[in-house]
């Protein structure tokens, strides 16, 4: 969501001292904020744990949630290296939510980048103490004590277990300074260090929020309104009551609720309610009213760049490029429905749910704790959430809805209840990535190089409904205040142009909008990157010369482009049938850069392999790097070939997986990641994967057939031509 | 009432003999490895083993597993052994988020069940069933043909006592 602020000095308070418990640290880091929210007092936290039992065990309590993108292996790796531990005596847990955490939050690709220094100085700072106390035990001077295998070794050779010593280790002050190890010494960054969590996925013991809460949970499932804004008008519940398991109907504020004693007698409940829907206005909306309220509103955008004059050049050219692009909404369709379970019971509230969202004020609306507790009408600090593995996350578990829902009907009846919706369910009541439609135009120089870049984009915007009053009024508009997450990618388009304009249309609906797995970048970078096609294939150039030419001002987004281009062997002669697009997108501080390799099979397209070249920084575990990117890739591809969430009536469409396809086994594509890290900081790698695949494939399409796709997802104008002047 | 064999065991399913199995291993038994994604027979998370074929748990009603044997996640490893396909599974580094994986692993076991070298056209054939939401494919197919290489050393390390692995 943004990047990360600078790092205080001041990192690390000690826990306290449990008699005979060991040496716990706290570690802080500095929020996550973009530079338009506010500051709050709680910038400064204790956010994160480390924890060496006298047992020796070693626990780093992991504030971030895992949803597959390896921060529970990551995190504690930071602390183990500095720590000089093996990696095999490192373990963790998830923390729970807690106001001692602040703002805990799960998104943007920021886990690396916000851990990367506190949790090297947690584990180099309790190493310190450590030493101090073994040097202190043995009467030596610490400069003479060094560390190795979980234990610290005298000058005699002799040596004290971690474990043996952290219970005096706790007893003494927190040192101010420590040093770091130069990425020379490294022995685990940089290494794939196994992750911690995949014997318990792969034994099915990993606890996910459908598999947790206390026993004689009962299930809950809601019957919600088939038009989005739309309230329930009537309700007739004696059929549903009289089959057996069901218990109880409970109106809340998102539906009706049936409480039964598991999902099958629930969910025969729901389907004997009688329901009539007072449906709203939105009950009118559907694709094509949606598509004209974003291509009316397009030109009437604000500025959110302006460099050189545009127009002066749009005036006075002779042809002009022109498209117009068009992307639908999606569903996150993570794999594990959302669910969540909660209690309420003498004025508190407990809740068990996969969330990228425990904790924050109330200046965005709350975390999940907040949200519960006031759903449940507890005050926070007797509510606890208690975070289980997530079942993919993608953006849809950073919402509270969820978790809002179960927590308000806790508080109405007795015991434990865990809500759990339907594939349809989730499906249609997603906060989907919001639907845009884009028009560039562009000039070419005589030199064939941008002489001006127009981009106009309208969309809903995310941030306005999480933070009220982010996106500025009116007046501030003439400032140029940008909607970040809905222009990112697009107002920092780093092609070479004199003269670029990019202006935003925020259009209101009534579809819920949400973070999707690279947020804007989805959009922006599927345009940037077909159009910078257009111009290159317009200025005869070829693709990847054409960008590199436009980028001598980004090394990074060159270094990635001749790293791909170089595995890929660009400008060789793919294989008969068979054609290569190229395209390269900065997004969550790290740089990607794909080719994609297609055929077309029955009139659609087939990716066959994709190269992929990655620059996050520094890479902390190589083997998590390379699987974020093919998690990444086939995600995007995914949303190229089939995603589509249509409005009709009102009400989503699509239901389950037989209309919202994915991709599957036979059609993934062979994937080769190169990494090339410049050695910066390291940047994000859950999300980076994503934005180039779409235009890879689209540009291959082009290169194969000679048809431009500018709508998502891809669908090809005339199959049986198109196939035909292949075979 | 519904008896069958679960992972070895004799277990009573008291659920309407219409609910589906799905729900009954995981509300009714607690054996909440097998996974709920669609309910309709479209994802695989739900796979189990039943007398020995891979089938979709959502779409198995209960009373038509009467005096059936089924295997879920929970029964795939051998007594303090992990199954050559779990050992496989974490060589590879399979999982991500790990939602999918209890079905992908159960298919997987049914495949090398039928064929002992399967060939990257039969891991498209016997796991397009399961969906991998995190885009894990890749380590699939790798972690299935380590799986058979881990499979052979096993048996072969067993052959001086045994003359037989447990496949
Ligand atoms: S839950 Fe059974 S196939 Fe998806
Ligand atoms: S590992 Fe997440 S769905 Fe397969």
């Amino acid at each position: 969501m943004s990047e990360s602020g600078a790092l205080s000095r001041r990192s690390f308070v000690k826990v306290g001292v449990v008699a005979g418990a060991g040496l716990t640290l706290g570690v802080a880091w500095r929020l996550t904020r973009d530079p338009g929210l506010p500051t709050s007092d709680s910038t400064w936290v204790p956010n994160a744990y480390l924890r060496i039992d006298e047992d020796g065990s070693i626990t780093v309590l992991v504030p971030r949630s895992e949803m597959g993108q390896g921060v529970s292996t990551a995190l504690p790796q930071l602390v183990a290296e500095e720590l000089d531990v093996p990696w095999d005596a490192v373990s963790f847990e998830f923390a729970q939510a807690h106001d001692a955490y602040g703002m805990m939050v799960t998104g943007g690709s920021t886990s690396v980048r916000e851990s990367w220094e506190p949790l090297r100085r947690a584990g180099a700072t309790a190493r310190e103490m450590l030493r101090r106390a073994g040097a202190n035990r043995w009467g030596v001077d610490v400069a003479d004590v060094s560390t190795g295998n979980a234990a610290v070794i005298a000058p005699d050779g002799s040596t004290a277990s971690y474990g043996a010593l952290a219970a005096e280790a706790a007893r003494l002050d927190v040192p101010d300074e420590v040093a770091l190890k130069e990425p020379a010494d490294y022995r685990l960054i940089g290494t794939s260090v196994p992750r911690l969590d995949v014997e318990a996925k792969s034994t099915g013991r990993a606890i996910f929020g459908i598999d947790a809460g206390p026993p004689d949970t009962r299930v809950a499932v809601v019957e919600r309104s088939p038009v989005f804004g739309g309230v329930v008008r009537s309700l007739r519940a004696d059929a549903a009551l009289a089959l057996p398991g069901v218990d109880e109907i409970v109106e809340l504020e998102s539906g009706v609720a049936v409480v039964a004693n598991g999902y099958v007698a629930a969910n025969a409940g729901r389907d004997a309610l009688e329901i009539e829907w007072d449906e709203g206005d939105g009950a009118n909306l559907d694709d094509a009213t949606i598509a004209d309220r974003l291509r009316s509103a397009v030109r009437n955008g604000r500025t959110v760049r302006d460099d050189g004059d545009v127009d002066a050049v749009l005036a006075g050219a002779e042809a002009p490029i022109r498209a117009e692009y068009r992307l639908p909404y999606l569903a996150h369709a993570t794999m594990e429905p959302m669910n969540c379970t909660a209690w309420v019971r003498d004025g508190r509230c407990t809740v068990w749910t996969g969330t990228q969202f425990q904790n924050a004020p109330a200046i965005v609306g709350g975390g999940a704790r907040q949200v519960a507790a006031a759903a449940a009408g507890v005050p926070a600090d007797a509510t606890e959430v208690h975070t289980t593995f997530l079942g993919g996350g993608f953006g849809r578990r950073s919402e509270r809805d969820f978790v809002r829902e179960a927590a308000e009907l806790a508080g109405k009846i007795q015991g434990p209840v865990k809500v759990v919706w339907s594939r349809e369910d989730d499906m249609r009541h997603d906060f989907y990535r919001p639907a845009s439609y884009h028009e560039l135009t562009a000039v070419l120089g005589e030199d064939g190089r941008p002489a001006a870049w127009d981009h106009r984009t309208a969309s809903q915007s995310i941030m306005e409904r999480l933070v009220p009053g982010w996106v500025p009024g009116p007046a501030r508009n003439l400032v140029g205040k940008r909607d970040s997450t809905s222009t990112e990618g697009a107002s920092d388009q780093p092609y070479e142009s004199p003269n670029v304009r990019l202006t935003y249309a925020k259009v209101d609906l009534p579809i819920p909008v949400g973070f999707w797995r690279s947020v804007g970048h989805t959009h922006t970078g599927f345009v940037v990157e077909s159009f910078i096609d257009e111009l290159a294939h317009a200025a005869g150039e070829d693709p990847y010369e054409y960008r590199r030419a436009l980028l001598s001002a980004h090394p990074r987004h060159v270094g990635v482009l001749d790293a791909v281009a170089e595995a890929s062997a660009w400008g060789s002669t793919p294989p008969e049938g068979r054609g290569r697009g190229i395209a390269v997108v900065r997004s969550f501080g790290s740089y990607v850069a794909q080719v994609a390799e297609v055929s077309i099979r029955d009139g659609q397209p087939r990716v066959h392999q994709v190269w992929c070249a990655v620059d996050c920084g520094t890479v902390l575990n190589p083997a998590i790097v390379r699987a974020q990117m093919e998690s990444g890739i086939v995600y995007g591809l995914t949303a190229a070939l089939f995603g589509e969430i249509n409005i009709e009536g009102g009400r989503v469409v699509q239901s389950n997986f037989h209309d919202y396809r994915m991709l599957r086994m036979n059609e993934a594509p062979r994937i080769d990641v190169v990494l090339a890290p410049s050695g910066d900081a390291p940047g994000g790698v859950g999300e980076p994967g994503t934005p180039p695949i779409a235009p890879a494939v689209a540009n291959a399409v082009y290169a194969l057939t000679g048809e431009r796709i500018r709508t998502l997802p891809i669908r090809l104008g005339s199959p049986a031509g198109t196939a035909g002047s292949l075979s | 009432m519904t008896t069958l064999t679960i992972n070895g065991e004799p277990r009573d399913i008291s659920a309407p003999n219409s609910s589906p199995l799905l729900w009954a291993l995981r509300e009714e038994l607690g054996l909440t490895g097998t996974k709920f994604g669609c309910g309709i027979g479209q994802c695989g998370a739900c796979t189990v083993l039943l007398d020995g074929a891979p089938v979709r748990s959502c779409q198995v009603p209960v009373g038509s597993a009467q005096g059936t044997t089924v295997t879920t996640i929970e029964g795939v490893a051998g007594a303090g052994e992990l199954h050559p396909i779990q050992q496989a599974w974490i060589e590879e580094q399979v999982p991500q988020c790990g939602y999918c994986q209890s079905g992908q692993i159960i298919s997987a076991l049914a495949l090398l069940d039928e064929r002992a070298a399967p060939t990257d056209d039969d891991i498209d054939r016997a796991m397009s069933g399961n969906v991998c939401r995190c885009g894990a494919y890749q380590a699939i197919r790798r972690a299935i043909h380590r799986a058979v290489a881990i499979r052979s050393e096993r048996i072969a390390s067993d052959e001086p006592d045994q003359g037989e692995g447990d496949g």
